[in-house]
C-alpha cells in the first residue's frame, strides 16, 4: 500500500475500483486540521479526471497497470492480434476494446498497450498517421458550404474529408485523435 | 534567490506599514521565545527540536554518543526546547500580566509543512486586545490589508479590500455549499453519516476534525477561494483550540478565519480564560497526539496559572508572508521569502 507521502506525478492508484493516474499534486492544511493532499488523476480506462483531497495517513491501493508498446499486426473475427516490440510475444485484444480508434490503426502502426490486472484495457494510437489515399472520386464537386472538402478512404476504410486536391496515392497525415486531415505530405 | 528584489522591497514597505500601524493604534510590541518548553498542544501541529534549555546543554551540548543535541527525547522533558509553532502561550501570558494592547511579528516554525501556501518557517504577525470583542479584531484585518496594500503601491479598491469584508459562519457556508445542515455538537459518527449522504468521499476519516476538513476541503475551500476576503466566523466547539464557548450558542467557539485570494490568512480567538476548561482540552489533545503516534509535549502549566487573571481577550494570529503573497499576487510563498529551506 501507498500512503500519501508516496505521492508523486504519474503514481498508479486504485480509487473506487478503478485505476488512477496522478497528474497534479499540492500538500493543503486547512484551519488547524490535518494535512491532505490535493490530488488531479486522471482515469486510466476512461481518461475523466478526478480531483480529490487525499488525507495523510490515508492508504493507498496500488494499481497494476502496465503500459507495452505494441505493433499491430493483422485482425480477425473479433480481435485484433498485437505484438509486443520488446519479447515479439502476440497477444490478441477484443475489437471492443479497440473500439472506434480502429479506423485509424492502419496494419504496422505501434500503438500503447495498457494492461491493468493483466488484461488489455485500452490501445492508445499515435497522435499522427500518414497513410496513402486508395479511393476518392475525382469527379467530385465538393462541399463548398464547408470550406471545399471531399471525403476520400485509406486503407483501413475510414472516410476522411480532405480538399479538393487530393486523389488516389496521396499520402495524407491524419489527427487519429479527431480523425481530421492535416496536410499533404506525398505521393505513395 | 527565489524572491525578486522588487518583491523583497515591497515586502519590507508591508512590514513597515504593519508595524506602523499597530503604533498607531497604541500597540505594544513585544518579543518573546522563539525556544520553549511547550510549543502547544494542537492535534495537528508538529514542533521542531530545538536543544535543550541554557545551562544544560545549550552552551555545551552532549556528545552525539548521549543521544545528540536534538533529540530532545533523551534528556528530562523540562529540559528540552522546541521552536514556537505560534508565541500564544507567551503572549497570553503578557496579557495575563495586564498588557492590554500586544503584538508581535516573529518567525514561526511547523515540522512537515512544505507546499505553495506552506513553509516549516514563516513569520507570523500575533496581537491580542483586551477587553474587545472578536469582531473588533476583524476590523483590524481589514485596515491592515488596506495597509499593506497601500505601502506596496496596489489599489486596495483592485484587491477586493475597499469595501467591508463579507462576515458569514461556518454553518451557513456548509448549508450553502455542501448542503449539510451543521450542528457542532453531533458525534463523529452522526457526522460522517450527514456527509456521506451528501456524497463526499470520506475515505478512513473517523475523528470528528478529520470528517469535518475533508468536506471543508472538497465543497466549502474552492468556494471561498473564488470569492472575496471573507470572515469566517463560529467555529464548531470541536474546534475551538484556544477559543471559548459562543455566549448563547456553546456548539461553536468564538473563532473566526479571514480567506482571500485562496490564502486562510488568519485565525482569531475571543480567548478561553477557564484554566480548568483549558486543561481539560490541553489533556485531551495529548491524549489523542499520543494514540496518533505523535510527540506529547508538556503542558503549559505557567500558561493555566496566568489564566484566571486575563481579562476577556481576544487575539489572532496572521501570517505575513501569505499577506505578501495576497498583496503581490504571487501563487508560491516561495515567490515572498528571500531563501528557501534548501538554499
Amino acid at each position: 500500500m501507498y500512503d500519501t507521502s508516496d505521492i508523486r506525478k504519474g503514481l498508479k492508484i486504485m480509487i473506487d475500483g478503478s485505476p488512477y493516474s496522478i497528474v497534479e499534486f499540492q500538500f493543503v492544511k486547512p484551519g488547524k486540521g490535518a494535512a491532505f493532499t490535493r490530488t488531479k488523476m486522471k482515469n486510466l480506462l476512461t481518461g475523466a479526471v478526478l480531483e480529490r483531497n487525499l488525507r495523510s495517513g490515508d492508504k493507498l491501493e496500488p494499481a497494476d497497470v502496465e503500459t507495452k508498446k505494441m505493433q499491430y499486426l493483422y485482425a480477425d473475427a473479433d480481435s485484433f492480434i498485437f505484438m509486443d516490440t520488446t519479447t515479439y510475444d502476440q497477444v490478441n485484444i477484443p475489437k471492443a476494446t479497440v473500439g472506434d480508434s480502429a479506423a485509424f490503426m492502419p496494419e504496422n502502426t505501434n500503438v500503447e498497450v495498457l494492461f491493468f490486472n493483466a488484461r488489455a484495457v485500452d490501445v492508445s494510437l499515435p497522435n499522427f498517421i500518414e497513410q496513402p489515399v486508395v479511393e476518392a472520386d475525382p469527379g467530385h464537386r465538393g462541399d463548398t458550404a464547408t470550406g471545399a472538402t471531399k471525403p476520400v478512404k485509406i486503407s483501413t476504410g475510414a472516410s476522411i474529408n480532405v480538399p479538393l486536391f487530393i486523389s488516389v496515392g496521396d499520402i495524407i497525415k491524419i489527427d487519429t485523435r479527431s480523425g481530421q486531415y492535416i496536410e499533404r505530405v506525398g505521393r505513395a | 534567490m527565489p524572491a525578486a528584489r522588487e518583491t523583497l522591497e515591497a515586502r519590507a514597505r508591508i512590514l513597515r506599514a504593519v508595524r506602523g500601524w499597530f503604533e498607531g493604534q497604541g500597540f505594544l510590541e513585544v518579543d518573546t521565545p522563539a525556544r520553549v518548553r511547550s510549543p502547544g498542544q494542537e492535534v495537528h501541529l508538529d514542533a521542531i527540536p530545538a536543544g535543550y534549555a541554557s545551562g544544560v546543554g545549550g552552551l555545551r551540548p552532549p556528545a552525539p554518543s548521549a543521544g545528540g543535541i536534538g533529540d530532545p527525547s533523551r534528556v528530562p522533558e523540562k529540559d528540552a526546547r522546541w521552536l514556537i509553532t505560534s508565541p500564544e502561550y507567551h503572549m497570553k501570558r503578557l496579557a495575563a500580566a495586564g498588557l492590554p494592547r500586544i503584538v508581535q511579528i516573529c518567525k514561526c516554525w511547523r515540522g512537515g509543512e512544505s507546499g505553495p501556501h506552506h513553509r516549516g518557517e514563516f513569520t507570523m504577525v500575533e496581537w491580542y486586545r483586551a477587553g474587545a470583542p472578536l469582531a473588533a479584531l476583524a476590523d483590524d484585518c481589514e485596515a491592515l490589508l488596506r495597509a499593506a496594500a497601500v505601502a506596496a503601491g496596489r489599489d486596495p479598491a483592485a484587491l477586493g479590500f475597499a469595501a467591508p469584508f463579507a462576515r458569514t459562519t461556518v454553518r451557513e457556508l456548509w448549508t450553502r455549499h455542501a448542503g449539510i445542515e451543521l450542528g457542532g455538537d453531533e458525534d463523529a459518527a452522526a457526522l460522517r453519516a450527514k456527509a456521506v449522504a451528501a456524497g463526499v468521499a470520506l475515505g478512513t476519516a473517523a475523528a470528528w476534525d478529520d470528517i469535518f476538513y475533508q468536506v471543508f476541503l472538497d465543497r466549502i475551500e474552492p468556494r471561498l477561494a473564488a470569492g472575496g476576503p471573507t470572515f469566517v466566523f463560529d467555529w464548531p466547539a470541536p474546534l475551538a483550540a484556544l477559543a471559548r464557548p459562543k455566549p448563547g450558542d456553546p456548539r461553536v467557539a468564538e473563532r473566526f478565519e479571514l480567506y482571500a485570494g485562496g490564502l486562510e490568512l488568519a485565525n482569531a480567538f475571543g480567548e478561553l480564560t477557564d484554566p480548568v476548561e483549558q486543561r481539560r482540552r490541553f489533556e485531551d489533545e495529548s491524549r489523542i497526539r499520543a494514540a496518533r503516534g505523535g510527540q506529547v509535549y508538556p503542558i503549559d502549566e505557567a500558561l493555566l496559572a496566568a489564566l484566571p487573571d486575563m481579562p476577556p481577550t481576544s487575539g489572532i494570529a496572521l501570517g505575513f508572508d501569505r499577506l505578501v503573497m495576497l498583496v503581490l499576487g504571487a501563487a508560491d510563498i516561495a515567490q515572498v521569502v528571500a531563501f528557501g529551506d534548501q538554499e
